[in-house]
């Protein structure tokens, strides 16, 4: 019990877990004001120059925790608004309300939803407030995680690692100036198209919770991991970084199916808790999958980009590439997280 | 008999007092098949709701049930707030303006909120929801009142049905939700928003009672 007591006890860079999440949006507000303002009560990263007359706004949000989704990614090329609910908490209607209003130029705001219930509830409600506001809302859910069944029987599959590229995608493709059924269809496409498996070393800690979410062994891993420590589709003993690597990319490549010749994004995730040059030894092992498979990693991301916390681990997502897609990924991007062509 | 809009104040108090109470086992009941923190976040919500209620207690039943869902709407987060959020928008809107409601406008709001709900969540009876208490309690209360009971009886065989509909969770697999990811593991479980729309519909019946009022907690 004693050495369980160490790798689970509540050690972290935290006030108190009541004031985490404001701590935090005060500290993104003084690091980027030139990119972003926040608003709080309801908890709001507005993009600094928005709303941006006709250009079509992008609103996300999700519980936090995930950290640089969803608020590091609002600036130029990317999100309008983000709302961070509280962690791994769905954000509530008034929020995304407000980040509607707040970035609508009147030429219509998309909301992207990762598939949880919850989530799904909450933007349906602010989307409905917002259109009673005589606001136009589309809204695009991304499913992307392979590891869960997508049947009648389940919420679905749940929004993961593709959600990112959607962002920098669709974000590039309305900053060009497309109207908000173009960017709404793009959206469509860029989920249709990409597919995602995680794994875990070890758990996250909720703060609010005070422990682990999960008890794992040393000598253990979790494939199929959600975001938020949810479990996966199986517990085994923990291999080495190929094996893992190919496990997930194999399970990804086979589900959407990727194809001999395909172009695609390959984004290599870290859970929160991994180090680059573990996310790099992944890397490797994924390009001599795709390779082996004949299909072309044609873009990169490398790199903790939707976090579970402190959760050690990794996730595979791969994004099948075309041109509109290239052009807009590689569209200039300015956010906190995200930055390149500037 | 009529309810005055002051009496359904008394039954949002008295909910929100047996969610304080019986936040933990809520919250017990949920870590087993989805997060852990529906009793949390239905505290949280009401003690927002009564904050909310202060400044317009004296107002019509419509506005009291719809500033009951705005305040959960914005203050629970995760399904709970936009299920229970709406519960109380659709019926509160049922009740717009009124001071005094008959029983049968009464029975028209609940069920007005299970609507809202089975819209909201789009969950059918047996999915393992808060929908396995409040539909059978609309039913039965729907009954009751074409019998011509009194409203006491129609509200106290309304909460029984919902009783015997969060029972009946137990062995039902989880369709909707976060537990539905559990699968099979679901089964054997109570569902949590079966179990707090059962204690909303108790609280109910007891804060109108006219009749000796009946112990509000008997899940513990």
């Amino acid at each position: 019990m004693a050495e369980a007591a160490v790798t689970t006890r509540l050690k972290k860079l935290i006030n108190t877990p009541e004031t985490e999440v404001k701590d935090a949006l005060a500290g993104m507000a003084a690091a980027h004001g030139d990119l972003i303002r926040v608003e709080y009560d309801p908890n709001v990263i507005i993009r600094k120059d928005a709303p941006k007359k006709g250009k079509v706004g992008l609103v996300s949000g999700g519980g936090s925790g995930h950290e640089p989704m969803h608020g590091g990614y609002v600036g130029r090329g990317m999100l309008d608004a983000a709302c961070p609910g509280a962690v791994f908490t769905s954000p509530t209607p008034d929020q995304m309300a407000r980040a509607t209003a707040a970035v609508d130029g009147g030429a219509g705001v998309l909301h992207i939803v990762k598939n949880y219930t919850g989530d799904i509830m909450n933007f349906e409600m602010a989307a409905e407030l917002a259109r009673g506001e005589g606001a136009k809302v589309n809204a695009v859910i991304t499913n992307d995680d392979v590891a869960v069944q997508d049947s009648l029987y389940t919420a679905g599959r749940r929004g993961v690692g593709v959600t990112v590229l959607l962002e920098k995608i669709v974000g590039g493709c309305a900053e060009a100036g497309a109207d908000l059924e173009t960017v709404t269809t793009l959206a469509k496409k860029v989920n249709a198209n990409g597919r995602s498996m995680g794994m875990a070393l070890t758990s996250c800690i909720v703060p609010a919770a005070g422990k682990v979410t999960f008890e794992i062994a040393d000598d253990e891993m979790e494939l199929g991991i959600g975001i938020h420590g949810e479990p996966g589709r199986e517990r085994t003993k923990l291999k080495g970084a190929d094996e893992i690597a190919e496990i997930l990319t194999s399970t990804v490549v086979k589900d959407l199916p990727y194809k001999r010749g395909d172009e695609v994004l390959a984004f290599v995730n870290g859970m929160g808790g991994t180090p680059l040059i573990e996310l790099y030894v992944v890397a490797n092992a994924v390009s001599r999958y795709l390779q082996k498979e004949g299909i072309k990693p044609a873009r990169w991301l490398v790199g903790s980009y939707i976090t579970s916390l402190e959760m050690a681990g990794c996730s595979v997502t791969l994004l099948k590439l075309d041109s509109e897609t290239t052009k807009f990924w590689d569209a200039p991007v300015h956010t906190p997280a995200l930055r390149w062509g500037v | 008999m009529a309810v005055s809009s002051a009496q359904l104040y008394t039954w949002l108090e008295r909910y929100a007092g047996i969610v304080a109470e019986q936040k933990q086992y809520l919250t017990g009941l949920d870590a087993a098949i989805g997060d852990g923190d529906h009793g949390i976040n239905l505290d949280r919500g009401f003690q927002t709701v009564l904050v909310k209620l202060a400044p317009v207690r004296d107002k019509d039943a419509g506005t009291l049930l719809k500033t009951t869902g705005m305040a959960l709407v914005g203050s629970v987060g995760g399904a709970g707030g936009p299920l229970y959020g709406t519960f109380f928008l659709r019926a509160g809107a049922a009740l717009d303006g009124k001071a005094e409601i008959s029983d049968a406008e009464l029975v028209d709001a609940l069920e007005a909120g299970l609507k809202g709900v089975q819209e909201r969540g789009k969950a059918n009876r047996n999915d393992k929801t808060m929908v396995d208490a409040l539909a059978p309690a609309v039913e039965r209360a729907r009954q009751y009142l074409g019998e011509g009971a009194p409203l006491e009886e129609v509200l106290a065989a309304a909460a029984d049905a919902a009783e015997e509909g969060m029972k009946a969770t137990i062995p039902l697999k989880a369709l909707k939700g976060r537990a539905s990811y559990l699968g099979d593991r679901s089964i054997g479980h109570q569902d949590p928003g079966a179990t707090s729309s059962y204690l909303m519909l108790r609280a109910l019946s007891d804060s109108l009672a006219v009749l000796p009022q009946r112990a509000a907690t008997t899940t513990t």
